[in-house]
C-alpha cells in the first residue's frame, strides 16, 4: 500500500510539473535582460518598471479582468438555467435538439463565431466595446456550463425533487434547498470554465472589440508581427503569482472559518 | 409539475439559443451557398468532397481522437488520485490555473522549451538518447493540444469520481473483487457521465483546432480549423469557410448523438 | 445555496471595485469624448513617445487600437461599428479598400510634408498619385541565412534553396503570395502572374522543395531563426533586420530573380470622425525628424528622404535594407489579383502544404 501511494504522488508531481513548466519559462525570462525569450543574458527588474509605468497596459489588464468575472457570472446563471431545462425537457428529441445547439459555439471556429457576431451587433446596432465583448462572451461561455453542469443534474434521483414537492415546498424552495445545493460543484465548475474560455480568447474578442476597448489577449496576439516584449512575461508573472496567492489564501481562509467547506465546491 | 413552470428556465436559455446560435448558424448556412463573388452556388459543396478536403476532414478527426484518446488517459489518473488527496479542492484549481496564461505566451514557451537547444533536447542528451527534432512533429503538437485540454477533461471526471460514494467500493472489495474488476465494473461505469462530458470538450473543439497546427506542427498538420481561418481571414471566401463550418456543425451533432445513444432517457 | 450566493455576490463586489477604478484610470488619460483621434495599426509599430508628443502639440486625444492582420483589419473597417480616424494597412489591402470605397481621399494641401517622401515611392500602381495614402515604411522580401550553420555558402538566389544539402533547413511564412511569389520568380515569371499553367507549375515546382522546409510559419519565424532552430528563412526585410539585430551570423539577400516589394501606407477609413486631426498626424508623422526618431524605434526602413538626414549613416548606407535603384527596379509590388485568383492562389498553396514530406 506504501509503495502504491509513493507512485501515486510521483505521478501527480509530474503532472504538475509539466502543466507549470510553461509558465516558469515565461517567469524566467521576465526577468532576462537580454530582451528576449530564449537567450539569458542577466538578471533584471527593467521589464517590471517598464510594466508598471504603462497606464494603457494596466487599463486593459482591469479590463480583461472585469470581463471575465461578469461574463463567467452570467454565463453561469444562464447555463444552469440552460441545463435545468434541457433535464426538465420530457421529449428526448427536444433534449437532443436543445444539447445540439447547446454544443454549436464550442465546435464552431473562433473565427467564425466572431465574424457572425460583429454582423449581429452591427445589425441590432449594439455600440462595439465593453457591451459587446461582455455580450459575445457570455454568449461563447454559456454552453460549457451546461455541459459542466447537466451531469450532476442528471445523477440527482428525480424522487428527491417529488418527495420535497410532495412535502409541500414550493418550486423556489426546491430549486434553492435542493437542486442547487446538489449541483453547487457542476456550478463552480462552470464558473471556473467559463472564466477560462473568457480569459483565452482571442479571435472572438478581436472582432467584437472596438472603440478603444482592448483585452489583454488581443493586445498580446498584435503584438506577435514585431515580437512578444519581454514586459508581458513581466505582467503574465504577476498576475500569475496574484491569482495563485488568492486561491490559496482564500481557501484556507474559508477552510477555517468554516471546517467542511473549501472555496465553496461540495466536498 | 406543470409544464408551464417548466418554461421559466427555458425563456433566459431559448432567448441566448434564438440570438448566438441559431442565427450565426443561419448566417454560415446562408453564406455556404455563395461563392467568392457573390453568386448563388453550391459549389462549395462540391469542392468540399474533393480528395484535398476530404484528406483535412480524416485529419482533423485522427489528431481530435488522438488528443482525446490521450488526454483521457492522462486525466483520468489525476483526478483520481487528486480525490485521494487531502486539499483536493485546492488541487483542483491548481490544475486550472495554467490555462488562465494565455495562449500564445504559453506556445511560444513550448517552442523555446522543445526547441533544437531547448529543455526538452537538454534532458534528452543528457539522458543518453540524443537530441532529436521535436518541434514541428506530431509528437510535439499531440502533445501541447493535451496540454491545453487535460484541465477540460480532468474536472468533469473530477467532479464524477468525487461524488462516488466510498461504501460502494469497500463492499466490492469485501465481496472479494480485485481492485481491477472493482474499477472496471463500479467505478469506471459509475463515472462514465464524467468522462462523457469530457470527452465531448475535448473532441468537439480539437475538431477545429487552428494556432497550434502553425506555432507547433509548423503547417505540417492541416485541419478543418487551418482551412477555416485561411477562408476568413486571407481569402476572405466567407462560402467556403461557411460550408466546412456547416460540416462541423452537423458532425458534433452526429457526435452528440452517438454518444448519448446508449444511456437512458437524457443526452 | 448560502455558498453560490456569497461567491455572487464577492464577485460582483470586485468586478465594481475594478470597473470604478477603470474608470478613474480613462478619465485621468482624458478618454472621455471630446477632440480624439482613432488609430488602428498594427502592434508595436509606432513610438508611444511620438503619440504623446502629438497629444501635448495639438491637444488631440488619441485612441489606439491593434491588429494582427491586413484582413482582420479590413473585415473590421468594412463592418463599421468604430470610427476608426487613422488606419496603417499594407499596399494590397489599400487596393481593395480603394475597389470598395472605404477611403477618404487625403486632402494634399492639408500634408505638406508629403514633400519629403521619395518620389520612387510615390504614384505606385495600388495607388496613383498617392489619392489615399501615404508611406509609412517599406520592404522587401527576401533570404534570411546564417553563415555559421550552413557553411561558407552565398546565398544568391531563390533557386539555391532547392539544393538538396539544405535538406530540413528552411522555414518559411504562412503566406501564399510569398511562397507562390517566391516560385513563380525562381522560374522568370512574374509574381502577380496569372496564367493557370505558370501557377500550376510554380506550385509543382514547390512540391520539389518540401524535403527542404521544415516548417510554414507565422511571426515566431523570427524568434527560431534567431534561436538557430533553421539556418535558411523567406521572410521580410523587417524581420531579417530584426534577426540580424539579435543573431550577427545572419545574413539577409534579396534574391537575383527578382522579388516583392512591401509598403505599408498611412490611410483615412470612410468611417473618420475626425479626419482633420487625421490629416494633422499623417503630417506630423511625416516631418523628418519625427520620423527618423519613428524608424530608429520599429527599425523598418523608411521612404522619408528628409528623415535620412537625422539617422546614422551606417544605418542608411545598409544596401540590404535601402537597396538602391537598379536593385529596386528589379521589384514588383503585389498588384490586386481580384478575389478568385487570390482564391486559387490559396487553394495552390494549401495543397502544396498539405504535400507529404
Amino acid at each position: 500500500m506504501k509503495k502504491k501511494s509513493k507512485l501515486s504522488s510521483v505521478y501527480l508531481v509530474l503532472v504538475f510539473l509539466i502543466l507549470y513548466a510553461p509558465i516558469f519559462y515565461l517567469m524566467f525570462y521576465s526577468f532576462n535582460s537580454g530582451g528576449t525569450m530564449y537567450h539569458f543574458e542577466g538578471f533584471t527588474l527593467d521589464w517590471y518598471r517598464e510594466l508598471f509605468e504603462d497606464t494603457r497596459l494596466l487599463i486593459i489588464v482591469l479590463n480583461t479582468v472585469i470581463i471575465a468575472l461578469l461574463s463567467a457570472v452570467i454565463s453561469t446563471i444562464l447555463g444552469v438555467a440552460g441545463a435545468l431545462a434541457i433535464y426538465y425537457a420530457r421529449r428526448r428529441r427536444v433534449k437532443n435538439t436543445l444539447l445540439s445547439l447547446n454544443n454549436v459555439l464550442i465546435v464552431s471556429p473562433d473565427v467564425i463565431i466572431g465574424a457572425s457576431f460583429l454582423i449581429l451587433f452591427t445589425i441590432i446596432g449594439i455600440k462595439l466595446g465593453f457591451v459587446s465583448v461582455l455580450l459575445a462572451h457570455i454568449a461563447f461561455s454559456v454552453p460549457i456550463v451546461v455541459i459542466m453542469v447537466l451531469p450532476k443534474i442528471e445523477e440527482m434521483s428525480t424522487s428527491m425533487i417529488y418527495a420535497a414537492l410532495d412535502l409541500g415546498a414550493s418550486r423556489w424552495d426546491v430549486l434553492t434547498k435542493v437542486i442547487l445545493p446538489y449541483i453547487t460543484p457542476g456550478i463552480f465548475a462552470g464558473f471556473f470554465m467559463a472564466l477560462t474560455y473568457s480569459l483565452d480568447d482571442f479571435a472572438v474578442t478581436f472582432f467584437v472589440t472596438g472603440n478603444g476597448f482592448t483585452t489583454l489577449s488581443v493586445e498580446i496576439y498584435s503584438l506577435a508581427r514585431r515580437g512578444v516584449s519581454l514586459n508581458i512575461n513581466a505582467l503574465s508573472t504577476l498576475l500569475f503569482v496574484f491569482t495563485m496567492m488568492l486561491v490559496v489564501g482564500y481557501y484556507f481562509i474559508t477552510k477555517r472559518n468554516n471546517r467542511p467547506n473549501g472555496l465553496g465546491v461540495k466536498q | 409539475m406543470k409544464s408551464n413552470s417548466r418554461n421559466l428556465y427555458l425563456i433566459p436559455y431559448i432567448i441566448w439559443i434564438g440570438l448566438f446560435v441559431v442565427t450565426p448558424i443561419l448566417l454560415v448556412l446562408y453564406y455556404s451557398f455563395f461563392d467568392i463573388e457573390g453568386h448563388f452556388t453550391i459549389d462549395n459543396y462540391k469542392k468540399f468532397f474533393t480528395p484535398v478536403y476530404l484528406k483535412m476532414i480524416f485529419n482533423s478527426f485522427w489528431y481530435a481522437f488522438l488528443i482525446t484518446l490521450f488526454s483521457l488517459i492522462i486525466a483520468y489518473p489525476t483526478a483520481y488520485l487528486l480525490t485521494k488527496t487531502k486539499h483536493k479542492q485546492l488541487w483542483l484549481l491548481l490544475i486550472i490555473l495554467p490555462s488562465w496564461i494565455n495562449l500564445l505566451l504559453k506556445a511560444y514557451a513550448f517552442i523555446g522549451i522543445f526547441g533544437t537547444y531547448g529543455a526538452a533536447n537538454s534532458f534528452l542528451e543528457v539522458m543518453g538518447i540524443g537530441s532529436k527534432q521535436l518541434l514541428f512533429t506530431d509528437f510535439s503538437f499531440i502533445f501541447v493540444s493535451v496540454y491545453i485540454f487535460l484541465p477540460f477533461m480532468i474536472l468533469p471526471i473530477f467532479n464524477a469520481l468525487d461524488e462516488l460514494n466510498p461504501s460502494l467500493i469497500d463492499a466490492s472489495n469485501d465481496l472479494g473483487a480485485s481492485p481491477w474488476t472493482t474499477f472496471r465494473r463500479v467505478i469506471f461505469p459509475l463515472t462514465l457521465d464524467g468522462v462523457k462530458s469530457g470527452c465531448q470538450v475535448v473532441f468537439i473543439p480539437a475538431l477545429s483546432l487552428f494556432m497550434l497546427t502553425r506555432l507547433i506542427a509548423g503547417n505540417r498538420v492541416i485541419t478543418l480549423g487551418t482551412a477555416i481561418e485561411q477562408h476568413f481571414l486571407v481569402t476572405q471566401d466567407w462560402g467556403m469557410g461557411s460550408t466546412i463550418a456547416v460540416f462541423l456543425i452537423i458532425a458534433m451533432v452526429l457526435i452528440m448523438v452517438l454518444t448519448g445513444k446508449r444511456k437512458r432517457g437524457i443526452l | 445555496m448560502k455558498q453560490l450566493t456569497r461567491a455572487l455576490i464577492a464577485v460582483l463586489i470586485i468586478s465594481l471595485i475594478l470597473i470604478i477604478t477603470v474608470n478613474k484610470l480613462n478619465s485621468a488619460q482624458g478618454y472621455s469624448g471630446g477632440n480624439t483621434l482613432t488609430i488602428f495599426n498594427w502592434g508595436d509599430y509606432i513610438d508611444q513617445d511620438l503619440i504623446k508628443r502629438f497629444e501635448k502639440e495639438t491637444g488631440i486625444k488619441v485612441i489606439y487600437e491593434t491588429f494582427d492582420s491586413n484582413e482582420a483589419m479590413l473585415t473590421k473597417i468594412e463592418q463599421g461599428g468604430t470610427s476608426y480616424d487613422i488606419a496603417i494597412p499594407s499596399e494590397y489591402a489599400i487596393d481593395k479598400m480603394i475597389k470598395e470605397n472605404l477611403l477618404i481621399p487625403i486632402d494634399h494641401s492639408k500634408v505638406p510634408n508629403l514633400k519629403y517622401i521619395d518620389p520612387r515611392f510615390m504614384d505606385l500602381s495600388f495607388d496613383p498619385k498617392n489619392k489615399y495614402s501615404v508611406p509609412y515604411f517599406w520592404g522587401t522580401v527576401g533570404i534570411a541565412y546564417n553563415k555559421a550553420m550552413i557553411g561558407d555558402i552565398e546565398i544568391t538566389s531563390w533557386d539555391d534553396l532547392w539544393d538538396p544539402k539544405f535538406k530540413n533547413q528552411i522555414l518559411i511564412v504562412d503566406g501564399a503570395r510569398e511562397v507562390m511569389g517566391m516560385s513563380l520568380n525562381s522560374l522568370g515569371y512574374s509574381l502577380n502572374d496569372t496564367n493557370e499553367k505558370h501557377l500550376i507549375e510554380a506550385k509543382e515546382k514547390l512540391d520539389l522543395l518540401t524535403p527542404n522546409i521544415k516548417a510554414i510559419v507565422g511571426d515566431e519565424i523570427r524568434m527560431l531563426l534567431e534561436t538557430e532552430e533553421a539556418g535558411i528563412g523567406l521572410v521580410w526585410s523587417g524581420v531579417a533586420q530584426e534577426i540580424m539585430w539579435e543573431n550577427e551570423d545572419v545574413e539577409y539577400v534579396v534574391p537575383e530573380e527578382g522579388s516583392n516589394l512591401w509598403f505599408d501606407n498611412m490611410v483615412i477609413p470612410k468611417t473618420s470622425k475626425n479626419p482633420e486631426a487625421a490629416h494633422q498626424f499623417i503630417n506630423f508623422m511625416l516631418d523628418p525628424e519625427i520620423a527618423a526618431q519613428n524608424t530608429e524605434y520599429v527599425g523598418y526602413s523608411t521612404p522619408n528622404k528628409g528623415a535620412l538626414e537625422y539617422m546614422d549613416e551606417e544605418v542608411i548606407s545598409d544596401e540590404r535594407f535601402y537597396p538602391d535603384e537598379e536593385l529596386t527596379s528589379k521589384l514588383e509590388v503585389y498588384e490586386n489579383l481580384g478575389k478568385r485568383m487570390l482564391a486559387y492562389y490559396n487553394d495552390l498553396f494549401l495543397e502544396f502544404k498539405m504535400h507529404p514530406k
